[in-house]
């Protein structure tokens, strides 16, 4: 820019040397910047959809974990309350009460101060709500609320019932994300070891169209290979009795199938671009091709293979159709590969299959798990990302 | 000193023979990939074939006049054939829809085979069993569905893929789910092409290296890299209830023929624009980077601005590599189904989408109802469908690799 400048003032001098009055300045051209600031803004909306991303799932989270949900106690008071009453009777049935609950009769919030087997001690009126008789017969209604930490440390996920333990859906996850990875960062690496190391030119050419079909198969496509092909399998192999009709473990290893041409493809990548010499040199010492290849050239390019990991890990725990036609319809805590499970993908889709309600505790229990699912790829990705940066040894 | 050289030379064999075990398992390995996308492509043929027993509700030998059989009928005694024996209401229905009078004959005998004699069926096998076991399955249907016949059926076909949805499996198509899939994509790349092409350009050429662009950047290989899922949920909040008066219509046709939800064909396509939209970024990138830097200094030598530049010498060189990573990108959302069930595609839909407002289905979204429902005999829809997505795919896929190879050299 500056060299221009310099261009521009020097010829300047020579026309006005000449005494011609050319105009040199540097001409803003309305169409250029209208263009730019267009394209510009092309590119800025990329961060509009981060910010976008983060912001709806955020906002509803929120909405989820600050909101109170009244849930029957089918626990009626047994005598009628005067509007002076704070302490009553209540029947023996329904749910217990404890002390510090917040409970509603009618449209009057109390707060429970003491508890004495069948009575009540309450506070009431809270939060402005008006003070006024009850009638015997009444059912008390509990508050709950999700709270961070029963969020994150319980097991059992049933909004009907009022437990939001992610831990069963994310299990869920894991335990398909951990079958696809055994099934395929093994045999995606050796692929992409024979690919690169091994194979003939011939048989490159008609082995990659083949591994780049399978990468594009749609996911849907793979879910109903799962049900029908390698549930029955499984089924046979294992017998009826152990492997359920719906298991995380034949949709762990659909997924393996469908993730290994990313693990392999770009796992090759990484090892074709180590250069000719390193593996000359090796050879030159001696090595056998299996030393150069294992020695030489899968640690030189290890940076590389490991971010292939990674995005594909990232990519197990994403997806979607696979778990939500092949593992299962409700959630359950269990280690057991041949049990039905759902994942936090498989639920979002199957609560949002039917017409959501917007404002339904479910529209938001999606978002925090959503948001969940967000960050868990979101910081793979990125450190995939680290890796390659900091680890890439670069030949020239 | 001949002794190293000597445990050397013993050495020798052994690590030749691993190195024979493992190029054995490295061959292993890449045939595993080979052989599960045999083992796919198999089992989707082997549910889309096969031996079928119907039994009719209605013989239509009964339906025969004078001996004629019903399908040489001509139409006027076909439609009062269809009068005489279907309910009142169904009747109106499709009389006012288009009336009995100026339907074609086939179409009046479609109507009757629907719904007059339903041939319903009973009994299925795979095309491994049907080859495998032709005698056994004659004979249980000749013993078990005496009034059945039995019928080598390919579920794929040209009926399949030119009749609309219906709950009977033996008349259902995909039509208006591959109406809906052509639908929701053109309005995807309509919006992504541009505007993914002109963020490539911007990266390419105009961005200076500074923090923000490297956010952007960044920022675009992490959208990438967000599972698909996500942007479901993100079309949800925005595209379908946020800005429902815009995606129902209603702003536009005063709430006519407005559905009055944002579930239309206008979010799905919304939503997988912004899905794809990394994609075309990286790829249209790749291609603007590999148009030589001679051609744009000659350019600029010439006394053209940057645009112009851009316009008439960086892009017409870049275009094939542009067309190529657009239409993977198109085959990617083609494939989509996760975020389309979490905005809301209809699960059954008779109509054929009328415009970017009507409610929609999707080949992909087809496949996973059929595939979810209990009864077997859906899944053979479900395979066939997957045969038309897999075919639909393979055309696009090939178009691409054409283009490349075609135009890929030149620069």
């Amino acid at each position: 820019m500056a060299l221009h400048q310099v261009e521009e003032s020097a010829s300047g001098e020579n026309a006005v040397a000449k005494g011609r009055k050319v105009k040199l300045s540097r001409k803003t051209r309305p169409g250029e910047v209208a263009i730019q600031s267009f394209l510009f803004l092309c590119g800025f909306l990329s961060i509009f959809i981060t910010v976008g991303i983060v912001y709806e799932l955020g906002k509803e989270s929120l909405l989820f974990f600050g909101r109170r949900q009244w849930e029957n106690s089918n626990k009626p008071i047994s005598q009628p309350i005067s509007a002076d009453d704070t302490t009553f009777e209540v029947s023996t049935s329904g749910f217990t009460l404890e002390e510090g609950d917040l409970i509603r009769i009618d449209d009057e919030l109390m707060f429970i101060l003491r508890l004495v087997e069948t009575s009540v001690t309450v506070e009431r009126g809270l939060e402005g709500t008006p003070i006024v008789p009850h009638l015997a017969g009444k059912n008390i209604e509990i508050a709950t609320q999700v709270t961070l930490q029963e969020f994150f440390t319980t097991s059992g996920w049933n909004p009907q019932i009022g437990k939001f333990g992610i831990w069963s859906l994310v299990n869920a996850t894991l335990m398909t994300s951990l079958t696809a990875i055994v099934v395929a960062l093994p045999l995606g690496l050796a692929t992409a070891i024979y690919l690169s190391e091994y194979a003939s030119l011939r048989a490159r050419s008609i082995l990659k169209p083949i591994l780049e079909v399978l990468a594009g198969v749609p996911t849907v496509v793979y879910g109903y290979f799962a049900l029908t092909f390698m549930t029955p399998l499984l089924r046979l192999i294992f017998g009826r009795d152990v492997v359920d009709i719906y298991n995380t473990a034949s949709a762990g290893i659909v997924i393996g199938i469908l993730i290994l041409p990313l693990v392999s493809s770009m796992s090759e990548d990484a090892l074709s671009a180590v250069p000719r010499s390193l593996r000359e040199a090796a050879y030159g010492l001696g090595a056998t091709r299996l030393e150069t290849a294992l020695r030489v050239v899968v640690p030189a390019a290890i940076s590389g293979i490991v971010a292939a990991f990674i995005v594909a890990i990232s990519r197990a725990i994403g997806e979607t159709m696979v778990v939500a036609i092949a593992a299962g319809a409700g959630p359950a805590f269990t280690f057991n590969p041949f049990k039905s499970a759902e994942t936090m993908t498989g639920h979002i889709v199957r609560i949002s299959g039917g017409d959501l309600s917007y404002n339904s505790l479910d529209y938001n229990s999606i978002f925090a798990i959503g948001l969940m699912l967000f960050f868990m790829t979101l910081s793979l990705n990125i450190f995939s990302q680290r890796i390659v940066r900091r680890f890439r040894e670069v030949y020239e | 000193m001949s002794h190293p050289a000597n445990g050397f030379q013993s050495n020798l064999p052994r690590r030749h023979r691993s190195g024979q075990a493992w190029l054995l398992l490295f061959q292993a390995a890449t045939l595993i990939g080979i052989l599960g996308l045999t083992a796919l492509m198999l089992n989707i043929l082997n549910s889309n074939f096969g031996y079928v027993v119907y039994v009719d509700k209605v013989n239509p030998q009964t339906l025969a006049v004078d001996g004629v059989p019903l399908e040489n009928l001509p139409s006027d005694t076909l439609a009062s054939i269809f009068r005489e024996n279907v309910s009142n209401g169904l009747f109106t229905r499709y009389d006012r829809e288009i009336p009995l009078t100026d339907r074609s004959q086939s179409s009046i005998y479609e109507l009757i085979l629907d719904f007059v004699i339903v041939p319903e069926v009973k009994q299925q096998w795979s095309l491994w069993e049907s080859l495998t076991r032709r005698a056994q399955i004659q004979s249980i249907a000749a013993t078990d569905y005496p009034e059945g016949y039995l019928v080598f059926e390919s579920w794929v076909d040209y009926d399949f893929i030119k009749s609309p949805q219906s709950s009977f499996v033996e008349i259902a198509g995909v039509r208006t789910a591959i109406l809906g899939s052509l639908w929701t994509i053109g309005i995807a790349i309509l919006f992504a092409f541009p505007v993914g092409v002109g963020a490539a350009i911007y990266l390419q050429e105009y961005a200076a290296d500074n923090w923000l662009n490297r956010v952007i950047r960044t920022n675009i290989n992490n959208l990438a890299g967000v599972p698909s899922i996500i942007y479901g949920i993100l079309g949800l909040a925005i595209f379908v209830r946020a800005l429902e008066p815009l995606t129902s219509g209603a702003i536009f046709s005063g709430s006519a023929e407005a559905t009055a939800s944002g579930r239309t064909i206008l979010s799905a396509g919304l939503t997988l624009a912004l899905l794809v939209l990394p994609l075309i970024i990286i790829n249209a990138q790749e291609a603007i980077k590999a148009v030589p830097n001679s051609l744009r200094n000659a350019s600029y030598g010439l006394g053209a601005t940057r645009w112009q530049t851009i316009w008439n010498h960086v892009l017409p060189g870049a275009l094939p590599g542009i067309l190529t990573g657009t239409i993977l990108a198109i085959s990617r959302a083609i494939g989509e189904t996760a975020p389309l069930v979490v905005i809301g595609a209809s699960t059954f839909i008779q109509a054929d989408p009328s415009g970017p407002f009507s409610k929609f289905t999707t080949l992909p979204i087809q496949i996973f109802q059929w595939t979810s429902r209990p009864q077997e005999v859906f899944r053979n829809l479900a395979a066939a469908a997957s045969l038309v997505l897999l075919a639909l795919l393979l055309t696009m896929n090939a178009t691409a690799i054409l283009l490349r190879n075609r135009y890929g050299n030149r620069n």
